[in-house]
């Protein structure tokens, strides 16, 4: 654009319009009424409130329209600060609209920098203050104070160390051992293959040693999904095919993603789902993941009976359950 | 001199003689502040933090922040003698054994969406009016580290309660720890005091989210308030206003009503929502045990962008020399949104770059006038909604009868074509919309009116637009796009050229402009037509 066009010109501010209130002694009078009618809206609503908390059983229910059923007690005590706070606030906002002065008001704004001479100024005596530490001239200050502050922030952070223990070999273990038997959560009782039908699906745990008690963090880790199919649907290797019993297959529940866990079980296609991302495993090929975020299948744990014909494993998971971490150590 | 004025009179010497406040409560009650619907958005989060703070700490009272296991014995019989942590168990409490108690979770919790959602529109409305260009870059940070710590602090609050759904929400988080390289497992086991779930999580994020964060927001939101306060609020431009001044009404006693009566609004809608709208009913999910999860698993909204890129990564993971990098978790989960935030944090830096432009800027934007901008603002948007939707895919596809694999393909595809489609589409309806500013000016507005001309032609009536419209649509600033000086005076080649001419393209695309009408060519328009 070349500047030898001539651009609009600023106007200015618009008149300003009066309201009916500034000039109509009824208008300003109705105003006021107004206000304190909505003033006492908000004073309804305070009573309703605590007439509520303190009257009110806390177990009537009472039907409305939409809504459907309510307590009553918490919804008279809700509806009156609702009422108390959001009319208080209408009456203010509605008072400072029709009563309080409207005219527009133009305040100067200045630049935010400095006078020149005052940046010189400025300049000039950080210089000069700053200059009688003498910080720029004496390095041996300068760098032991760095190291000394250095040092110093480094304390509160080792004093985190005892947050917790180091990890170990715990995300590689859980309590599955070899003959260990598979119990039913919740309940807690063995389980033999003639219990679950074809296209059944049970959550069991590591049966608990005596005095041992079961954990969140041993649920976390043990957790295991059984399923049983038709044997003639599993495609899987022969190592895999002798991981299972009688067409019943057992894997980790807890997600090889992000450690939810994977619940959905769809009959039909014989899919496992996990409600939090999606990852979707195949059961029939050892949960190979064939939808969704997951990288790996879920870890596939080793069932047989032992001689009274209940479901144990044939030895612990041969890899770490769960989410993946940097000290893990298998494909 | 009244009885009262004379109370008053004394209350105010005795502050001023021992503070000398007069002076500056002076000048500061007389403070101009322009008025303007879009302005209300930050006052909602803030009134909605003081709300949160309010509840918060009638919470405080009765929650019990342990996981020490206990047994269920209140009010409410389906969870009766039910095993549970003391969080869980206490939020039962709070919920059915306290009067109000559930009133103040609901509020609590819908003031926590509200203030996150104001945040939001609190942000683009900034964003698209550049009004976190010079002097204002510093707030803008303030602001960026405000939304993020509110995420945090959000999903710390619904995590209390020790609920199937929260827990489950903690196990994800615990596998983000874990999968950061080489420390992760350790970052995890420390957050946890050991294995996961432990029992000093939930202790430990009681104290961030009731102190810790809480103090940090103070911290800042106070300084948000004094730059404004010192900096003198922006104000969209129209006749009258101009760089140099401010206009709009003065805190005593128009602001002080309208602010003050619009906290009471505030809260009584948040109140409202929480007395007749359930949200978060923990007593239906049960105590957390990570053998269980209920179906439609999902984190509130201003989280469910992230969960929607966790859900829509590509099953990557790498393994080599006995380690793994878990690629689905650490692009979707770290990368990606600190890519987002740290760029969102530089652009006042990286458009003062682009535009060479290093003045101050008090009159808002038109968003326009600002192509590029806005086109950027509308491509970020679409690239969140689209994780957003992904993050709720398992809801729509229960809800409209789809695949939640045609959703995932859908995102997946979407993320990448529909935002750069959305900038482009954008820009052309702005520089359109410019253009349209532009005839409007020049040729007047369209009445309708037709009429007849003494020789048969039938022309259409053109109403010629206020001094005071044109001045708005023509006043708005003409970037000019910088120039790519490749030689110095002596023919020496300047070095950096490849930055150097990345910049003059970035710059000559941001300065793409519908230029604005003039007077001169007004006039020329006018006597052409006689």
């Amino acid at each position: 654009m070349s500047n030898n066009l001539e651009k609009f010109s600023d106007p200015g501010l618009p008149e300003h319009i009066h309201r009916k209130a500034d000039s109509d002694a009824r208008a300003e009078k109705k105003a006021e009424r107004q206000v304190a009618i909505l003033f006492l809206l908000s004073a309804a609503g305070t009573i309703l409130a605590i007439g509520s908390y303190i009257f009110m059983p806390q177990d009537v229910v009472i039907f409305i329209p939409i809504m459907g059923n309510q307590n009553a007690a918490q919804l008279g005590l809700g509806i009156g600060i609702a009422m108390a706070t959001f009319f208080l606030g209408m009456g203010a906002v509605h008072w400072a609209k029709t009563l309080m002065p409207d005219s527009e008001v133009t305040a100067e704004r200045h630049t935010l920098r400095s006078e020149e001479v005052d940046r010189e100024d400025f300049v000039a005596t950080v210089k000069e203050q700053g200059g009688a530490a003498g910080l720029g001239r004496r390095t041996l200050i300068k760098r032991s104070l760095g190291l000394a502050g250095g040092l110093a922030a480094l304390t509160p952070l080792v004093m985190l160390r005892d947050l917790g223990p180091q990890p170990k070999k715990q995300l590689n273990t859980t309590s599955w051992e070899k003959g260990t038997r598979l119990v039913t959560d919740p309940g807690d009782r063995p389980i033999k293959p003639s219990d679950l039908e074809v296209g059944a699906v049970a959550q069991v745990l590591p049966a608990l040693k005596t005095g041992e008690e079961r954990t969140l963090e041993n649920i976390g880790k043990d957790a295991v999904l059984l399923i049983r199919l038709n044997p003639v649907d599993f495609n899987l290797d022969s190592q895999r095919l002798s991981w299972t019993h009688d067409g019943i297959i057992a894997f980790s529940k807890i997600c090889s993603h992000m450690g939810c866990a994977v619940a959905l079980y769809e009959q039909q296609t014989k899919h496992l789902l996990c409600p939090c991302h999606q990852s979707t495993f195949d059961v029939t090929r050892a949960a190979k993941v064939i939808f969704g975020p997951s990288a790996r299948p879920l870890p596939q744990l080793a069932i047989t009976v032992d001689s009274e014909g209940y479901l144990i494993a044939q030895q612990p998971f041969t890899e770490p359950i769960g989410p993946s971490f940097w000290e893990r150590n298998s494909a | 001199m009244s009885q009262k004025e004379r109370i008053i009179g004394g209350v105010a010497n005795y502050v001023d003689e021992r503070t000398g406040a007069a002076k500056w409560l002076n000048k500061n009650l007389k403070k101009v502040f322009p008025d303007h619907w879009s302005f209300m958005l930050g006052e909602v989060a803030l009134y909605s933090f003081v709300i949160l703070l309010l509840t918060g700490t009638f919470l405080t009272f009765w929650f019990d922040p342990s996981q020490r296991d206990v047994i269920y014995n209140g009010s409410y019989q389906p969870l009766q003698n039910v095993q549970m942590s003391a969080a869980y168990a206490s939020t039962l409490h709070i919920s059915f054994d306290v009067r109000g108690g559930l009133l103040m979770r609901q509020i609590h919790h819908w003031a926590a969406l509200l203030f996150m959602a104001s945040i939001i529109a609190h942000l683009l409305r900034v964003f698209f009016t550049g009004a976190f260009r010079k002097p204002r870059e510093a707030n803008w940070l303030i602001g960026v580290g405000l939304v993020t710590l509110g995420i945090v602090e959000g999903f710390l609050g619904y995590s209390l309660p020790d609920d199937l759904l929260s827990g489950t929400g903690i196990r994800i988080a615990e596998a983000i720890l874990q999968a950061i390289p080489v420390v992760g497992s350790y970052i995890a086991f420390f957050a946890f005091g050991g294995a996961f779930p432990g029992h000093v999580f939930i202790p430990r994020i009681y104290t961030v989210h009731v102190l810790l964060l809480p103090g940090a927001f103070l911290a800042l939101i106070t300084i948000h308030l004094m730059l404004v306060w010192y900096q003198k609020h922006t104000q969209y431009p129209g006749p009258g206003r101009t760089e140099k001044n401010v206009v709009g009404y003065p805190l005593m006693p128009v602001y002080m009503a309208k602010a003050g009566g619009f906290f009471g609004i505030v809260f009584g809608v948040t109140a409202f929502l929480g007395a007749v709208a359930s949200i978060n009913p923990i007593w239906l999910y049960g105590p957390y045990t990570p053998g269980q999860i209920s179906a439609g698993s999902q984190p509130d909204f201003y989280m469910g962008w992230l969960d929607g890129l966790v859900r829509m990564s590509p099953p990557l993971e790498t393994h080599a020399f006995g380690h793994t990098i878990s690629w689905n978790i650490l692009i979707p989960g770290l990368i990606v949104p600190g890519i987002l935030f740290t760029g969102m944090a530089l652009y006042p830096f990286i458009e003062s770059y682009i535009s060479g432009d290093k003045r101050e800027h008090h009159l808002l934007d038109r968003p326009r006038n600002v192509p590029n901008r806005t086109a950027l603002g509308a491509m970020s948007l679409t690239f969140m909604m689209v994780t957003l939707i992904n993050g709720g895919n398992d809801l729509i596809a229960t809800h409209f009868h789809m695949s939640i694999n045609q959703i995932m393909w859908m995102s997946r595809i979407g993320v990448f074509v529909l935002p750069p489609l959305a900038f482009v589409i954008t820009k052309r309806i702005c520089l359109s919309l410019q253009r349209a500013d532009r005839d409007l000016v020049l040729h007047g507005r369209e009445t309708g009116r037709l009429v007849m001309l003494p020789h048969g032609e039938f022309v259409e009536v053109h109403e010629p637009i206020s001094p005071e419209k044109a001045w708005t649509l023509t006043s708005h600033i003409q970037p000019q796009a910088l120039t790519n000086v490749t030689e110095d005076a002596n023919g020496v080649a300047k070095p950096k050229a490849i930055r150097n001419k990345l910049r003059a393209r970035m710059s000559a695309a941001n300065a793409e402009q519908a230029p604005a009408a003039t007077l001169t060519e007004a006039k020329e328009l006018e006597s052409g037509h006689h």
